[in-house]
């Protein structure tokens, strides 16, 4: 029963990030990749994900505070933020990393600044929320 | 007798008749329903009118025989049957006993009425007699009195006295056979008494009568005086006593000789006692005349001429019983004669008063007198006898009757008896068929609920081994899955079961490509037989049709099954299936695979399959060939061989060759039955034929409908690139250069076939024709190493190489050559598109495959395993991703951070079989590493070329080509045309998608 139970709600908090739009099918794909040669790989991925992300972001960060833009830099690091999260599948930060790569194409300060906090808010977001998923 | 015979014989008949007509009535109305139910669909196609009208008539019939048909079933019934049978039975009965009743009658007044009719003719001829004989008596009497008158009367003297009279009567009594004696008296007239008495010498003396025994002449008184006298004066000398006797004193004569006088004819008297002899008599009396007196004279005439009378003693009794010793027969019957003048009191002349008042016959007795009647009455002795005849009759046919009737009660009644029985089967029958398909429905309907729960199960299963497990759960879980696999198998092979057993099984009838499906099958038994290291291969006619319309599932199912159980059978040797056309099938077993031992697939002896296929029908159908085809597909193994003692039911349904088989192959026993099935289905036919430790063979035919359409003959595209190519086989077995050459046929190649290396050599150098491929037997690479690399040298060394394959039955086989540069390896069993695709790879075709259908992993992960793969991308993430994707299919990966370290690792000579690379990288992005690399290539390939640097040095490869494929997120034209440009050779998208892999993968790993 108990292992029952925890197994119906791994199903639930992995079916409302699939709902809610924070993942898509390349997470389902990851996790086929999972064997028994590599049984945490998508942990190990996920992890390896937010390492390189706060990375990133610091190093966004540090870019923005710098002025005037450098908008070829920061289009770099959201090019890469953008491959990393498309690869393991978190969607909302990859669509909110495609926003501020657009706004450095037209090389929108403001809306740079706007996109990135909405960029960190998801990448928050979705950290909290695959940690809970699992640690179930 | 044969009268009754003739009507026992005919009720018999007559109920056998009936019976019959009852029978025949009831199978023309169900035959007429039918018919029409039969007749009625064709009906709607055909209209013609006669059609129609038939129909209208059968249908008239039916509704009459049917009615009839329910009227004998009304009569069937149990209450109205047993009451009219009865009825009838009884009827029967009284019918019999007044028949046997009426023909003891009419026999019987048959048998009185002959009766009667002989006592008419003994009684008539009896009375003729005697009238003929007294009219005799009669006429010489008469004939007498002539006598008297002439010589008596008419002389004078007389000339007649008594001793005369006496002597001629005496001699001439015998004319007179009725009289005992004559006598004649005078007419004496009273004036002339005394004269007579004188002349005479006696007195007249009166006649009275007289004690019989003292009959004394002396003592009679003279008679009275009267007016005239009659004394006899002449008698006969029997009744001499009456001479002297007047006659005219005794009544009756006095009578007599008064009427005779006056009718001048003879005249009788009543009967009396004689005198004297006392017998019983009559007297016949005759008038003598004086002259001859006309017919028609008067009484009174005749009185006075009358000279005399003339008397005649008639013995009646005496002469009766005379008569009557003459006939036969005489003790048969009584005779009795009256004299009948006074009707009222007869007067008995003759006979014995008989009380018996039985059968009399009366004949009337004419003796001349018309005055006097008489009669004759006759009767029979004896009383008739017991009429045993009819009796018998009578009685016999009353038996018969009885017999008839119970014939006839014992027939309804086991008719009856049968009937109720007939009733109680049918329904016990019905109940029978109904629980069998209960029983299948049940068994269908388990068989799908379980499959549904199953399902949820395999699919829960499915989920779990997703899931974090550690290896022994996922052991079970594994194990859990494969058992539940196989249960599902199970549960669709006794679908299956149930589902021909209920006649549920309808074949689909859709075009489908038989050779397409003998390659999947192929592919999904080829992992089995590398594994085993067996032999696996199909040879397909070139004249079946390509497409053909029927089952394909089914079929696979069949084919499956018997492949199947060969595979599980065979632990060495070959697995060989053909698929020819009946018609073609005879001389092509001959021609194709001689059942010696020695040329077979393998080299290991089969069983024959001429043998199992025996008993089939011959090849020569009737149907339309360009319509249907009639394939024999043959299995053939070298396994285990099934045992004779097992053989014969291998196609009953859950029947093994035995328990210790069981143990070690596992299975239900049901494929071969359901095969069987199908085949049946299909209308053909299977066979086997088996030796144990030798091998079995499977044959079976089965009838498919051509689809008419003329196919233009549609190698798949992907073939075309090698159409009109030239082809050599080495191989030194005939049917499996055979085999390999079918294969490389549907390429649309042309094929030779050598049977050594010398002899392909020699070939390739002397040949006019260039050669592009040529395919070498593993067994005949593997014979002579030496001889084998001499020969890859020389072919290297000509001026258009062809390109070299090995054919080899197990994975990994022939890599390990140590020394020398192995050609590549074609992995049997032969399909088409991996024939296709080693081709493609080897020829450096850039043909994208066209394959585009669902690739299984499984496939990747056999092009892939192995394979030593350098990833490049600066994204740790990415680069875990990609390499985890590539392990799952079993590739050897090393990674890359950026381009520089790729391009280090990639410096020939290395061991990468491919690389993967990350466009968008900082520092040297993708095109630029490829780029560099490519270039390193092509500066190490030309010193190679010109000798400067060892080819030993590189792995003994002179081209060194690394293909490179582009990762990239975002895949555009343009990204495209750039990766070409700068020396790759193809791209995939960055979260790798397993179609698109395969498809880039397989170029070059293929």
């Amino acid at each position: 029963m108990e292992l029952n139970h925890t197994n119906r709600q791994i199903n639930v908090t992995r079916n409302s990030l699939f709902e809610q739009g924070y993942l898509d099918e390349q997470f389902t794909q990851l996790e086929d990749l999972q064997d028994d040669v590599n049984p945490n790989f998508v942990e190990e991925i996920v992890t390896l994900f937010f390492a390189d992300s706060m990375r990133l972001i610091h190093n966004a960060e540090t870019a923005l505070e710098n002025y005037p833009l450098d908008f070829c830099k920061l289009d770099d690091y959201m090019h890469q933020f953008m491959g990393s999260s498309s690869s393991i599948g978190a969607k909302k930060v990859k669509n909110e990393c495609t926003q501020f790569q657009e706004c450095c194409k037209v090389r929108n300060a403001d809306g740079c600044t706007r996109a990135f906090q909405r960029v960190k808010q998801e990448h928050a977001t979705l950290k909290r929320k695959l940690q809970t998923y699992f640690q179930v | 007798m044969s009268f009754i015979h003739l009507i026992g014989f005919g009720l018999k008949v007559g109920h056998l008749v009936l019976m019959l007509c009852y029978s025949f009535l009831t199978v023309i109305s169900l035959n007429s329903l039918f018919i029409n139910d039969s007749q009625m669909k064709p009906n709607n196609n055909n209209n013609t009118k006669s059609n129609k009208l038939w129909i209208k008539f059968l249908e008239i019939f039916s509704r009459n025989t049917s009615k009839i048909h329910h009227y004998y079933q009304y009569i069937g019934s149990d209450k109205f049957r047993k009451t009219w049978w009865k009825k009838l039975l009884i009827l029967w009965i009284a019918f019999g006993t007044l028949l046997s009743l009426w023909v003891f009658w009419y026999m019987r007044s048959q048998a009185l009425e002959t009766r009667k009719d002989n006592l008419t003719n003994m009684c008539d001829e009896r009375a003729r007699m005697l009238q003929d004989q007294f009219n005799v008596s009669l006429n010489h009497v008469q004939a007498m009195s002539i006598l008297i008158s002439t010589f008596h009367h008419g002389k004078s003297p007389s000339a007649i006295d008594q001793e005369t009279f006496a002597k001629y009567t005496e001699r001439t009594a015998f004319e007179r056979p009725l009289t005992s004696g004559v006598a004649y008296a005078v007419r004496v007239l009273d004036s002339e008494r005394e004269q007579f008495e004188k002349q005479q010498g006696w007195t007249i003396k009166k006649m009275t009568p007289v004690n019989k025994d003292k009959y004394n002449p002396e003592e009679l008184e003279p008679s009275p005086i009267q007016p005239e006298y009659a004394p006899v004066i002449f008698a006969q000398e029997t009744v001499a006593h009456v001479i002297s006797l007047d006659m005219l004193t005794g009544m009756e004569d006095c009578e007599n000789v008064l009427r005779a006088r006056e009718l001048g004819k003879g005249v009788l008297t009543a009967p009396l006692e004689l005198i004297k002899s006392n017998r019983l008599g009559v007297i016949l009396t005759f008038a003598v005349y004086k002259r001859d007196l006309p017919s028609n004279a008067t009484p009174e005439e005749r009185i006075e001429a009358t000279d005399g009378y003339l008397g005649g003693v008639f013995d009646i009794e005496s002469l009766v019983e005379k008569l009557l010793q003459q006939l036969a027969s005489k003790q048969t019957i009584y005779v009795n004669v009256y004299d009948t003048t006074n009707i009222s009191n007869p007067i008995s002349m003759y006979g014995v008063d008989v009380t018996d008042t039985g059968l009399q016959h009366v004949s009337p007795l004419n003796f001349g007198d018309p005055s006097r009647k008489h009669e004759m009455r006759c009767r029979f002795k004896q009383k008739q006898r017991w009429q045993t005849l009819a009796i018998s009759t009578s009685f016999g046919i009353f038996v018969i009757t009885l017999l008839v009737g119970h014939i006839f009660h014992a027939t309804i009644n086991r008719i009856a008896k049968v009937e109720d029985d007939y009733h109680k089967m049918s329904k016990l029958k019905k109940r029978a068929e109904d629980a069998d398909v209960a029983k299948s429905e049940f068994l269908a309907t388990v068989s799908h609920e379980i499959r549904t729960p199953m399902n949820g199960v395999l699919g829960m299963l499915d989920m779990l081994m997703d899931t974090v497990l550690d290896v022994t759960q996922q052991d079970y879980v594994r194990t859990a899955q494969a058992s539940g696999k196989a249960l599902v198998s199970l549960i669709n092979a006794v679908l299956d079961q149930a589902k021909i057993e209920s006649g549920k099984l309808e074949l689909e009838a859709v075009r489908f490509d038989l050779r397409e499906i003998f390659d999947d099958v192929l592919s999904l038994f080829s992992g089995k037989s590398q594994e085993k290291g067996i032999e696996l291969a199909v040879y397909i006619s070139a004249k079946v049709p390509e497409t053909l319309t029927g089952d394909p599932g089914r079929f696979r199912q069949i084919i499956t099954n018997l492949m199947g159980n060969s595979i599980k059978f065979t632990e060495k040797g070959h697995i060989f299936v053909t698929v020819h056309l009946l018609e073609e099938a005879a001389e092509s077993i001959d021609v194709e695979t001689e059942p010696s031992s020695k040329d077979t697939l393998s080299g290991l002896p089969v069983a024959d399959r001429n043998r199992s296929c025996e008993g089939f029908r011959p090849a020569n159908q009737v149907e339309d060939p360009s319509e249907s085809v009639t394939l024999i597909i043959s299995v053939e193994d070298t396994g285990a061989g099934i045992p004779l003692e097992a053989q014969h039911r291998i196609f009953t349904p859950f029947m093994q060759v035995g328990p210790s088989i069981y143990r070690m192959h596992g299975g239900t026993g049901i494929g071969l039955s359901i095969s069987k099935c199908l085949v049946n289905l299909m209308n053909g036919e299977i066979g086997f034929d088996s030796v144990p430790h030798i091998g079995s063979t499977f044959t079976f035919t089965a009838v498919f409908s051509n689809p008419n359409e003329q196919q233009v003959n549609g190698q798949p595209k992907s073939k075309l690139e090698f159409c009109g190519m030239q082809a050599v086989v080495v191989d030194p077995r005939p049917v499996r250069a055979e085999v390999s050459r079918y294969h490389i046929q549907r390429l649309g190649m042309h094929v030779e076939t050598v049977s050594s290396l010398t002899s392909a050599l020699s070939m390739l150098t002397n040949g006019s024709q260039t050669v592009h491929v040529v395919l070498i037997e593993e067994e005949v690479w593997d014979r002579d190493s030496s001889n084998s690399s001499l020969f890859f040298y020389k072919l290297r060394n000509s001026d258009n190489p062809p390109k070299l394959f090995i054919l080899t039955n197990s994975i990994g086989g022939s890599r390990q050559y140590n020394g020398i540069c192995s050609p590549a390896v074609i992995t049997k069993p032969l399909r088409v598109s991996m024939l296709a695709a080693s081709l493609q790879r080897a020829m450096g075709s850039n043909r994208s495959n066209d394959r585009n259908g669902e690739i299984p992993k499984l496939s990747l992960s056999k092009l892939l395993i192995g394979r030593k793969i350098l990833v490049v991308d600066d994204n740790n993430v990415n680069l875990r991703v990609a390499a985890g994707a590539l392990k799952k299919y079993g590739a050897e990966v090393v990674c890359a951070e950026n381009g520089r370290k790729a391009i280090s690792l990639l410096k020939p000579p290395h061991s990468f079989d491919a690389c993967f690379m990350d466009i968008q990288m900082p520092e040297m992005d993708g095109f630029e590493a490829t780029r560099t690399i490519r270039d390193n290539e092509q500066d190490i390939n030309t010193r190679i070329q010109h000798g400067s640097l060892s080819l030993q040095d590189y792995a003994n490869v002179s081209n060194w080509h690394v293909p490179i494929l582009a990762m990239t997120a975002d895949v555009i034209q343009a990204t495209h045309e750039q990766c070409l440009k700068s020396g790759m050779d193809g791209y995939v998208s960055k979260p790798f998608e397993a179609n698109q892999l395969y498809q880039e993968v397989s170029r070059f790993f293929l």
